[in-house]
């Protein structure tokens, strides 16, 4: 078989085209969402997210055993928004009470995510083993309704991330002067929390839970190498996010490797390309003194005090 | 606005011009256990130039920030234009989150208000307008951490102008700033005062804009303690030829006034380290 044939049934095999269609929206979605993550110095938001969203597939799956559904696990996507959107919540709560504070609130989930997930699948009737592919991922067993709600969130997530993309930007940049213009942070914020626990449960199929923030994340570092503007940082990330998705997915059709892992590999790869390529970038800008000579307030000559003599006072 | 929990806030659109724009009765702001402002009163009318001064921690940023909306006032009534129309410059932030932005995005969002929470068309011209109007148009599209504490501090000047505002307030727009800085404000400013901009200005001292300040209020302590003509001293000092205020040469203006807030017009006024309960 010559790489042609190769490639045309690659892209004609029922799962590969679900898994690339999912793996395509979520690179594109995640970083977007990771570029006001990182704005926020929230970079590792995403990880307590997703530790929470695991307690959240856990109960779904518990409800689902107890309710006597066909497949346990039914309900555990739907569980896993849901703790995923109550913890973002709780977590941009507690961050507004006092900064110092959210970073311990952050651990608590980590913790918290993990031990509970793991308790509740075993009062299941399942086994930590069970909680294998929402940690590592499972994208080529996406079905048609897994798809269809990728698409209908991803859709959401790109829609209020873009579209928004100014309010957002001018709350997480300068919170102070977002309130003075009358801009509801509130709502903003909030919103900023909603996307990131939406993008968490949607990455989770593509990468698995442990994973997810270096999807969200990882782009953002590329493109911050790359350029210095917020609007093209994000538009560079979502577009490394799709590359390294659909790449590292085409990669695993040919070789018995994790998609996730090899996702988040590429991304890291990416990175590592990108930071050795920044020197040759720079050199080509124009050079320019970023302290030109200007006048300072610093009187060097010893002349006669004006009125009253004596010190000099700096502003 | 919600900001304001026990306080009274309104928005005000007097049909009267000689109605203030900007009012402030009975202010009284607490953060944690300390009385930052005990019952202010200020108003600001159309045209004026009006200066806060006063040491550190007497109450002018609280001030500002609690008409703005940022801060809850515990009673008293605040009343402002729609804030759409009001322009304002906090103390100036570090050089952002994580992600760098250059001057024109920052800029940009100067251009969203409660009804809008996209910038407009035509956006990029405006922006470049507010910029030009600080005289940076050439740094659009530099990084802002890539330029200088005064140049930082223009960018956000550019975009409370973008809005085009009605009324300006600004907390400390020169406070450690280079000089080119703060001529090139004094030229902004001058030429939007010309324009029937109305401006609330927290300052350490009059300095470069000593000739356009109309009336300057001090505050000490969470209290108005003087409203009325700039204390005339600085005024000479900021004269052209003169670098720089002087806090101990003005021997011959304290007690001129023999007003109650007499002593106010000390040379230390404005002076942080040498105001002293």
């Amino acid at each position: 078989m010559n790489l042609a044939d190769e490639v045309v049934a690659l892209l004609t095999d029922p799962f590969m085209q679900r898994a690339l269609l999912a793996a395509l929206l979520v690179g594109a979605a995640a970083p977007v969402v990771g570029t006001y993550l990182v704005q926020r110095r929230l970079s590792l938001l995403g990880d307590g997210i997703g530790h929470v969203a695991l307690t959240g597939v856990a109960l779904g799956w518990l409800v689902g055993a107890a309710m006597g559904l066909a497949p346990n696990e039914a309900l555990a996507i739907p569980g896993a928004v849901v703790a995923a959107v109550v913890g973002s919540v709780l977590i941009e709560v507690v961050r507004r009470r006092g900064r110092t504070s959210g970073d311990l609130a952050l651990a608590l989930m980590f913790y918290g995510g993990i031990a509970g997930g793991v308790l509740l699948i075993g009062i299941a009737g399942g086994s930590s083993g069970s909680l294998m592919s929402y940690l590592f991922g499972s994208i080529s067993t996406v079905t048609t309704s897994d798809l269809v709600i990728t698409v209908v969130l991803c859709a959401v997530i790109l829609a209020v991330g873009v579209g928004l993309r100014s309010a957002l930007f001018a709350v997480s940049h300068d919170e102070e002067f977002a309130v003075a213009a009358g801009l509801p942070v509130w709502l903003l914020n909030m919103a900023v929390a909603v996307l990131a626990a939406l993008t968490v449960t949607v990455s989770m199929r593509v990468v698995g839970l442990l994973l997810v923030s270096a999807l969200m994340i990882v782009p953002v570092a590329v493109a911050q190498q790359l350029t210095h503007a917020f609007r093209r940082t994000m538009a560079v990330a979502a577009v490394v996010g799709v590359v390294v998705c659909v790449a590292g997915l085409t990669i695993t059709y040919w070789n018995n490797v994790s998609p996730g892992a090899t996702i988040v590999v590429l991304a890291i790869a990416v990175y590592v390309l990108a930071v050795a390529a920044r020197p040759l970038l720079a050199r080509r800008a124009p050079a320019r003194d970023p302290h030109p000579d200007i006048p300072d307030d610093v009187v060097l000559t010893t002349a006669p005090a004006a009125a009253g003599g004596g010190k000099e006072c700096a502003p | 606005m919600s900001a304001l929990t026990a306080g009274r806030r309104t928005v005000a659109e007097p049909t009267d011009p000689d109605a203030p724009v900007i009012e402030a009765r009975g202010v009284h702001v607490r953060l944690g256990a300390s009385h930052v402002l005990r019952g202010v009163d200020l108003a600001v009318r159309r045209g004026e130039v009006v200066a806060l001064l006063g040491a550190n921690g007497s109450g002018k940023s609280t001030l500002v920030r609690t008409l703005v909306g940022v801060l809850p006032a515990e009673s008293g009534t605040v009343s402002l234009p729609p804030l759409e129309r009001v322009g304002y410059v906090p103390q100036r932030v570090s050089a952002g989150g994580g992600v760098p932005s250059t001057a024109e995005e920052v800029v940009a969002s100067g251009l969203l208000h409660p009804r809008r929470l996209r910038p407009p068309r035509g956006w990029r011209a405006r922006v470049r307008e507010a910029l030009d109007q600080v005289g940076l148009a050439d740094r659009a599209h530099d990084a802002i951490g890539q330029l200088s504490g005064g140049q930082q501090q223009r960018v956000l000047i550019a975009r409370a102008l973008v809005r085009r505002p009605e009324v300006l307030v600004l907390d400390e727009p020169v406070a450690g700033v280079d000089r080119p800085s703060q001529e090139q404000f004094a030229r902004t400013m001058t030429a939007l005062v010309d324009g029937g901009l109305t401006v609330l200005v927290v300052l350490h001292e009059l300095g470069e804009l000593a000739q356009l300040v109309t009336r300057a209020v001090v505050l000490r302590h969470g209290r108005v303690v003087h409203d009325g003509p700039p204390p005339a001293a600085l005024g000479d000092h900021s004269a052209l030829g003169h670098d720089h205020v002087h806090p101990h040469a003005a021997d011959d203006m304290a007690p001129r006034r023999g007003e109650p807030g007499g002593t106010l017009l000390d040379p230390t006024l404005g002076i942080e380290t040498e105001v002293r309960p």
